[in-house]
């Protein structure tokens, strides 16, 4: 029998029981429909949580420090290094060398130092941050007053609101603009034989590594800096620097000022030779990229940090919350395809006579099973589509209702239920799928009816 | 008749017997027969003769326990059951006392369904199926089911049925037992026309000797499953 007359055939009986077939469909729709929002509802939370992670800005980002730096966090690591103090530092040629790496994009160094503001007279305390151009992407950024640096060696400044409420408590807003004098310590490299001479390395030395300087001394300057905006939360949620940043300066200002940093003590306690850094935060062209990049600097002998050790393990979690989901979500399609079963027995009971007869003028016992087969598989596409259909509507419903909880909340509304694409053809081959498995069995039952005893006139 | 050599349906010693319960029942029990193309026979006995088991035989929905059927020379003991339902569809025509039409079909859809097993194009089953019912006397009533029709007419269909693959073979168990005599030799008339019209070899299951005695050219008699005589229509 050809594909179409099967298809005419099948649908045909299948329209005979349009009660019994209709109910089974339903049944059908009813178990795609809970694993298709079940599973939707999987992708929706993972996408909800990576958007999240993803604009935080952390996923593809390597963060590096020296072994002579940090230690205690990585125990394990540790342990394998018991002489920190020969460990390579995290110089400039460490962030050249870096740089070079294939799919970095961005090699940029932590500068957090202490710094004093001077406004309308008044001085206040605040830490000062370097921050990339990059930086601009971070949803810190979402909902900038101002505008963001106009260059990556522009002296301005962009302030934390709440460090604006300390400069001016009645209208923060204002000093978008206006002019302010940053007050820091300057590190200035004292060469071996003129020791008790300040070298005035200032904007030319940027490296500030001169390689037989033995010490440096700490100047205080100041600096005048333009405030140009005011965020409210800090990027980066704070990661990438241990203390929190108040001042946020371009990454280059930062480093031309040659501002002193916590770890150039430790440096010229060890007679380190020049200036080295304490962070490099390094940018990774895709996230997939992250691990190769890791490996690749981690050989170099340097620790790294990277928040796909974190997501491996919500990766996981999502693999497993997606199983579940996916397993009782298919509970109800079990017992849909009990229901099949059940109605194509039936059938195969009701139309022993019919199979008999067509078996009788020329039908083969494939054709018989393949009809059975046939009505089994519309049974699963009709009830496929019918499943998305109530799926969709289940979703919306979900949606709504977390988005009135999510708005009462004063959260922004999000979707947490997704359907894509994939799913919805997934869901019905599956369907298809599960119902021709279910029709095996009637299937080659009305196949292996004997025609002479299903003809005996009764 | 033509050449001895070459039967349309022979059985070399057929033998069918079903195991019931306990004990072996033998339907057919050695039976040798030899039909010719374009003969009209009739298989005649009492119920449980195995007259009808015989022609299930012959008609390839049974197998024999042992011995040999052959149709235009081809041993239907030995073909797989693909090649049994592709001989039923090409090579057999069949119709029943009961006359197992589908119900839920029209007469037309009823008489192409052989046709979709044997993949004839549409429009050719459409024009053959027509064909078929015109000869029976029923192109007027295409699109009527068989609940709408009388059971004579209903045999027609059957009828019509039987002849769309256009067999060698046309194969009747007891077609007249549920129709009244009129109306059964009509049908019976319907018959003997087409086959002599198309060349096609008869068998005919009946117990109705008079009947047979006015259409088929050949009687044989079982009883026991077993032959008992042959007689030619003098």
């Amino acid at each position: 029998m050809t594909g179409y007359d099967l298809l005419d055939l099948a649908v045909r009986n299948l329209r005979q029981s349009k009660l019994r077939n209709g109910l089974t469909t339903i049944g059908i729709s009813v178990g795609v429909a809970s694993l298709v929002a079940m599973l939707s509802l999987g992708v929706g939370l993972q996408q909800l949580a990576t958007r999240r992670l993803a604009g935080s800005g952390l996923f593809d980002t390597v963060f590096v420090t020296s072994k002579q730096d940090y230690r205690g966090f990585d125990r394990e690591d540790d342990a394998k290094t018991p002489h920190p103090e020969q460990a390579p530092v995290l110089d400039e040629g460490a962030r050249v060398k870096i740089t070079h790496l294939p799919n970095v994009t961005e090699v940029e160094p932590e500068i957090r130092v202490m710094g004093e503001v001077i406004a309308n007279g008044e001085t206040h305390f605040g830490f000062v941050t370097g921050l990339p151009m990059s930086a601009r992407e971070n949803e810190a950024f979402d909902n900038l007053k101002g505008k963001f640096f106009s260059s990556d060696n522009a002296d301005e400044a962009i302030l934390l609101m709440d460090f604006a409420k300390e400069l001016d408590p009645k209208a923060p807003t204002s000093l978008i603009g206006k002019d302010i004098t940053l007050r820091y310590g300057e590190r200035q490299a004292i060469s071996q034989d003129s020791s008790d001479q300040a070298q005035d390395v200032g904007g030319t030395n940027t490296a500030g590594s001169s390689g037989d300087d033995y010490g440096f001394s700490v100047v205080r300057k100041q600096q005048p800096l333009r405030v140009i905006g005011l965020i409210e939360q800090e990027p980066y949620g704070g990661m990438r620097t241990v203390s929190r940043g108040r001042i946020f300066l371009p990454v280059k200002t930062t480093e031309r000022l040659n501002m002193a940093q916590f770890t150039d003590m430790r440096s010229s306690l060890r007679g380190a030779s020049g200036k080295s850094y304490m962070t490099l935060t390094v940018r990774v062209k895709d996230p997939a990229k992250v691990q190769a990049v890791q490996d690749a600097i981690n050989q170099m002998n340097y620790r790294t940090f990277s928040v796909l050790d974190a997501t491996k393990s919500l990766r996981r979690f999502f693999t497993v919350l997606d199983l579940f989901l996916g397993i009782f979500g298919s509970l109800a399609l079990a017992v849909a395809t009990l229901a099949i079963i059940n109605t194509l027995v039936m059938a195969v009971l009701e139309r022993r006579r019919e199979i008999g007869v067509m078996k009788a003028i020329g039908a083969s016992d494939q054709d018989v099973k393949k009809l059975f087969f046939t009505e089994a598989g519309a049974m699963g596409f009709f009830g496929g589509i019918l499943g998305i259909v109530l799926g969709l509507a289940i979703g919306k419903a979900i949606n709504f209702g977390t988005a009135i909880y999510l708005t009462r909340r004063q959260l922004p509304a999000e979707p947490v239920w997704i359907m894509p694409l994939w799913l919805v053809g997934a869901a019905i081959a599956f369907s298809i799928v599960v119902s021709l498995v279910a029709g095996l069995y009637p299937a080659s039952r009305a196949a292996r009816l004997d025609p002479v005893q299903t003809l005996k006139y009764e | 008749m033509s050449s001895i050599s070459d039967p349309a349906v022979q059985t070399r010693n057929v033998v069918r017997h079903y195991p019931m319960g306990e004990s072996l029942i033998r339907a057919v029990d050695g039976v040798s027969i030899s039909i010719e193309p374009g003969e009209f026979v009739a298989l005649l006995g009492q119920s449980g003769s195995g007259k009808s088991t015989l022609l299930n035989l012959i008609a390839g929905l049974d197998r024999p326990t042992s011995g040999a059927v052959l149709v235009h020379s081809r041993d239907l003991a030995k073909m797989s059951s693909e090649e049994l339902a592709r001989y039923r569809r090409n090579d057999v025509g069949m119709v029943f006392q009961a006359f197992h039409l589908i119900p839920s079909m029209t007469i037309t859809e009823n008489v192409e369904l052989p046709m979709r097993f044997a993949e004839v194009d549409r429009d050719e089953r459409a024009q053959r199926s027509r064909e078929s019912l015109e000869r029976v006397g029923l192109g007027k009533r295409l699109d009527h089911r068989p609940s709408q029709l009388s059971g004579g007419e209903q045999q027609r269909v059957s009828l019509a049925r039987a002849l769309a693959n256009r067999p060698r073979l046309l194969l009747a168990d007891e077609p007249t037992g549920n129709l009244d005599s009129r109306t059964g030799e009509d049908i019976l008339n319907l018959i003997r026309d087409i086959s002599l019209s198309m060349g096609m070899t008869v068998i005919m299951v009946t117990h109705e000797r008079v009947l047979a005695e006015r259409f088929a050219q050949r009687f044989i008699f079982l009883a026991d499953g077993k032959l008992v005589s042959e007689e030619v229509r003098a």
